[in-house]
């Protein structure tokens, strides 16, 4: 086969992803693709080839387990799927608190049916289970195992039927051209491709790809070690792949499944060992296959035993042998979460990895879309590969933290739990102030952020129980009570924020406001001076982002987005920036500290340090100055996220601790707390039923459906308009509600406060389901002292999305009654923003 | 009854060999480690023996501290005993070698006994050297049998069966204590159990410092042959194939 000259794109990699990238593409009717890989069809070497290739369905993550539910679907279509059913067991009571926390995320994300088991069910599921070792099991018969070789093999046969895919096996890619910021032509031992799309679907490999064209793909490639023991007696007579469901032994970090006749037994418990992309063997030099390295016992070993305890009947037969045993190579990253997407450092070059067989072909589907028009069904923005700083992007970053990562793969993971490695990366002006106030840091985007204050520990008898103590361990587990009392300081008096964690751009020159016009669904032509809260739509009127924009100047913009944001945002902005450069996009973010001074008495400390006019009338509300303050020259925007009167406060990051000192010693006799971002972020937010993006914005769902929706639509054209005009016509499918809680007694007589996540059920315990099919769950849940209620945001079907609705909340197994407080966007606290506006 | 067998750490070969920059070595980055094909079936011949006879069996190597993994292996399949000749890594000469085995076996008969039978695989899989068994009967002053491809006990005596040059089978009757290196196919090696695994992790091994008495021989350098690397050929799609796959089956012996 000789290779083409020219491809619309280049798919390099044939495991299951790059296999379901070239199918999807042709599928969406791309021409003129070529599909290579560096060894032979089927199997080409990488890490499809000794995947385990079965599917748990139920994460967490509702971004993971759609996609994987999507594979799934794709799998059964190519019937290549094969259903066993599959069990997590227990055997600590942790571990069966968590598995009643993953029947309630089964029920968030729709995957049914799933149930909790007794040992003994387990051991009728499986019967060679030693019941004694365990304490149940959490149930899902749809769990199965699939031919992921067969699968590549249908979609590489169906792209050729039509017509659209040429492949080239035994093709190594020796280099990526790019020409003015854009891919231009595959390098391969067998001859130059031209191409403007290259999707970099290498696994392990791909950022010795990526490398070739100047982008960076942070992954590590890192060992998974599992080993096959039989022939086993007890399944002489089992037929086919596998009879019996698999069994994750979660607190042992391993897994075991029937294989035919043999067992299989695989690990997640060793050290991490991380390998350097370089050091993988080619495909002449390795023993087995480059990412089937040689198995190294001594890690393993250990974990023999808890095989033995589980399955004594199998594995303690001394007949029976370990066959084959591997330290399979697969791909970890920092965050845990696949990288798909556009590299931010080079257009047309795609990044589709660090993706397991699980996730494969509902990643491909992703890819391909994004690819095709830019809007892919399932959002993937937590595996956007742009979410990443640079400092995310290192060596040092990937390897610590997949490192840490790698023990949690069936760890039980609070949803607040912190990272312990790389700290201290990213340290706002203010820091050396906060440790002296015992701040308990949290990271955000590699930005050490105070939660709370130590400092702040006395407030707790000046306001008792208003700050709604929690009792059980895992409610309190990262939160403090201070927290509460933080926020009640701050409605009271005055509170200072650190906000460095801002991602903050300016957009300058003569085209900068039509940019940003046809950027923002709010109107950009505004006052210089003004300051405009604004989502941002793709083209298919979904919701990318939502940010704050100052109008600085006739030609002059500043953007301020959620620092877990910033690197997906610029990228967004940067992609549309105008050809002729009449617009210029600047990441100030590294140039600015902000600081937020909110509160009744915020204008009092104000005043104190500036000689600048900072009233109402001079400075009134949705509006930025420029102020003086002890000689620091800072941008001041009167807004707030936490519905309070009161300022962000920006100044040039060198000069921070100065600002800060002067804040303080002015706020001191107006009784000045520092306030965490668990006030900002979470209980403020939530009392003014404040949407956050991730939580309750994202493409998944509109502006109409979250309650953004305004009165009027500017004329100006902008991004995504034609479709939010028609969203506006329709009856929205969901909508987004405040709720509380109304008794948050358990079974065991304890008050339990929910964290988000949870299924919102009817009274009794129906899930309820929007037409276009989505659950509703909660979006964000967290206290809300000043009105005396725990908050949960939830989108609901229009027929529940009434004030007054009684519903329910699973939480940990059992159901907790809930009413709707709110229908649409309205704050619970202070509603017609008085406050704020003072 | 008692028996010795001794094995030789070596890389596990499969995909393309490269050398160390300075060609002393065989760069070992990509590799696991393993013994010869006929050590594998030395071990299994031991454990036979012991299995038939009663006794205990004890395996030696002679090597760095990372070569404890090979005694394991040994002891994960039913050998009873190990002892580490523990060396710094470098690699130790035939005469080196089997005048260090020689004197722990000494040692090692002074405390527990003769060694009826001492297995050793009929060569090593890296130098292939073929002379630490006969080395080390030599200097015990025993008699050896090398290349055995059957071994029996029988009333003090050893039966050993040995492919004779150009075709035949030999079968020598020796006394014991005796010497026999062994070649693959004698048997068929077991697989470790897990149980079989558990329990050798728990074992003592023996640690002797061997003396080096200093190489006499000196490797200058390592060369590779030339040849091809592993290549894959596609002989067809589909039923079409079917024809190609016999003739290959065919050329191969298999069909």
């Amino acid at each position: 086969m000789t290779l083409p000259e020219e491809a619309r794109v280049v798919v390099v990699g044939g495991g299951i992803v790059g296999n379901s990238v070239a199918y999807h593409l042709a599928r969406l009717g791309w021409k003129d693709i070529v599909l290579l890989d560096k060894g032979p069809f089927p199997n080409p070497g990488g890490s499809t080839g000794h995947a385990s290739n079965f599917i748990f369905l139920v994460d967490h993550n509702k971004e993971m387990t759609k996609v994987t539910l999507d594979s799934v679907r794709q799998y059964k279509e190519l019937g290549v799927f094969t259903e066993s059913g599959g069990i997590e067991v227990a055997r600590t009571p942790e571990r069966m608190e968590e598995l009643k926390r993953r029947v309630a995320s089964a029920r968030s994300w729709g995957v049914e049916p799933v149930e909790l088991l007794t040992p003994r069910e387990v051991k009728e599921l499986v019967p060679f289970i030693n019941e004694r070792a365990i304490l149940g099991g959490f149930y899902a018969p749809g769990v199965g195992v699939v031919d992921s070789l067969r699968a590549g093999t249908l979609m590489r046969e169906e792209g050729e039927r039509l017509g659209a895919l040429t492949v080239a096996p035994n093709t190594e890619v020796v280099g990526i051209d790019v020409e003015r910021g854009r891919v231009v032509r595959v390098r391969t031992d067998r001859g130059d491709i031209r191409t403007e799309a290259v999707a970099i679907c290498c696994g392990v490999w791909s950022p010795r790809v990526a490398r070739m064209a100047g982008a960076s793909i942070p992954l590590t490639p890192a060992v998974h070690q599992m080993i096959d023991v039989g022939p086993v007696p007890l399944f002489e007579k089992t037929v086919g792949e596998i009879e019996y469901p698999i069994v994750r032994d979660v607190d042992r970090n391993m897994y075991e499944r029937q294989h035919g006749s043999e067992f299989e037994i695989g690990s997640y418990a060793h050290r991490p060992i991380l390998v350097d992309p370089d050091d993988i063997p080619s495909i002449e030099e390795a023993p087995l296959s480059p990412t089937e390295l040689p198995f190294t016992k001594e890690d393993f070993d250990p974990q023999m035993e808890d095989a033995l305890e589980l399955f004594p009947e199998i594995v303690g037969d001394e007949r029976v042998g370990v066959k084959y045993a591997i330290n399979g190579l697969i791909s970890l990253t920092p965050d845990g979460m696949p990288l798909v997407g556009e590299t931010p450092e080079v257009k047309g070059l795609w990044s589709v990895a660090a993706i397991w067989v699980k996730e494969g072909p509902g990643f491909g589907r992703i890819a391909a879309e994004w690819m095709t028009d830019g809007n892919p069904e399932i959002d993937p923005h937590q595996s956007d590969v742009a979410r990443f700083y640079d400092h995310q992007r290192t060596s040092h970053h990937v390897r610590a933290r997949s490192e840490e990562g790698y023990n949690k793969t069936y760890g039980i993971v609070h949803p607040m739990e912190q990272w312990s490695s790389n700290r201290d990366v990213r340290l706002s002006p203010f820091n050396a102030r906060e440790r002296e106030l015992g701040a308990v840091f949290f990271e955000a985007a590699g930005w050490e952020r105070p939660f709370w204050y130590g400092s702040n520990e006395r407030l707790l008898e000046e306001y008792g129980d208003r700050v709604m103590p929690r009792e059980a361990e895992w409610d309190s587990r990262w939160w403090s009570p201070i927290i509460n009392a933080e926020h009640l300081a701050l409605r009271d008096r005055v509170g200072i924020v650190d906000l460095s964690a801002f991602a903050i751009f300016d957009v300058t020159g003569p085209g900068a406001l039509p940019f940003m016009e046809r950027m923002c669904v709010q109107p950009m032509d505004v006052p210089v001076g003004r300051v405009v809260y604004t989502p941002l739509l793709n083209d298919a009127g979904r919701i990318k982002a939502d940010l704050t924009v100052m109008r600085l100047g006739e030609d002059r913009f500043r953007i301020v987005t959620g620092g877990l944001d910033g690197p997906r945002d610029r990228k967004w902005f940067a992609d549309h920036l105008p050809e002729d450069g009449s617009a210029q996009l600047f990441d100030a973010t590294s140039a600015w500290c902000t600081l937020g001074l909110w509160g009744p008495r915020a204008r009092d400390v104000l005043t104190a340090v500036t000689p600048d006019d900072v009233s109402n009338q001079a400075f009134p509300f949705a509006t930025c100055r420029w102020l003086e303050i002890d000689g620091v020259r800072a941008l001041a925007s009167r807004i707030s996220y936490v519905g309070e009167l009161g300022w962000e406060i920006y100044a040039p990051i060198e000069q921070g601790a100065r600002l800060w000192d002067v804040l303080w010693a002015a706020g001191e006799p107006h009784g000045i707390v520092p306030v965490g971002i668990g006030v900002y972020g979470t209980t403020a937010r939530l009392e003014k039923c404040y949407r956050a993006y991730g939580n309750e914005l994202e493409l998944e769902y509109t502006l109409v459906e979250a309650g953004l929706a305004r009165r009027t639509v500017k004329d100006a054209d902008f991004v995504g308009r034609d479709a939010y005009l028609k969203q506006r016509e329709e009856e929205p499918a969901a909508v987004l509600c405040t709720l509380t809680v109304d008794d948050h007694t358990s079974s065991q007589g304890v008050q339990r406060y929910m964290l988000g996540r949870e299924p919102v059920l009817t009274r009794d315990g129906r899930p309820l389901e929007d037409r276009e099919g989505r659950r509703s769950y909660v979006t964000s849940a967290g206290s809300g002292p000043s009105v005396g209620k725990h908050i949960l945001l939830a989108y609901l079907p229009p027929e529940h999305a009434r004030e007054g609705e009684e519903l329910a909340v699973e939480y940990f197994g059992d159901r907790y009654p809930v009413t709707v407080a709110v229908a649409g966007n309205r704050p619970l606290f202070d509603p017609d923003n008085a406050r704020m506006r003072a | 009854m008692r028996v010795l067998v001794c094995v030789k750490r070596v890389p596990t070969t499969g995909g393309r060999i490269t050398l160390t920059p300075d060609a002393q070595e065989i760069d070992t980055r990509f590799s696991g480690w393993t013994v010869s094909p006929h050590e594998e079936c030395a071990v299994e011949e031991a454990v036979r023996l012991i299995e038939a006879h009663g006794g205990s069996s004890t395996v030696l190597t002679l090597g760095p501290p990372a070569a404890e993994e090979q005694l394991r292996d040994a002891l994960a399949v039913g050998v009873d005993g190990a002892v580490l000749l523990e060396t710094d890594g470098s690699e130790w000469d035939p005469q080196e070698t089997a005048a260090a085995i020689a004197e722990a076996v000494r040692g090692l008969e002074g405390t527990g006994g003769p060694f009826d039978v001492a297995l050793f695989g009929n060569e090593a899989a890296d130098t292939g050297g073929y002379q630490v068994g006969v080395r080390v009967a030599g200097a015990l002053g025993r008699p050896c049998v090398t290349g055995a491809k059957g071994l029996e006990a029988r009333d003090g005596t050893l039966v050993v069966r040995r492919e004779a040059p150009g075709g035949g089978v030999e079968v020598l009757e020796v006394p014991m204590p005796a010497v026999v290196t062994v070649k693959e196919g004698i048997n068929l090696p077991r697989y470790p159990s897990v149980p079989g695994r558990i329990r050798a992790r728990k074992k003592e091994v023996a640690r002797i410092a061997p003396q080096r008495r200093g190489p006499r021989l000196r490797k200058r350098r390592l060369l590779l042959p030339e040849g091809e690397g592993k290549r894959a050929e596609v002989l067809g799609h589909g039923p079409e194939a079917a024809d190609r796959i016999v003739e290959v089956l065919r050329s191969v012996g298999v069909l």
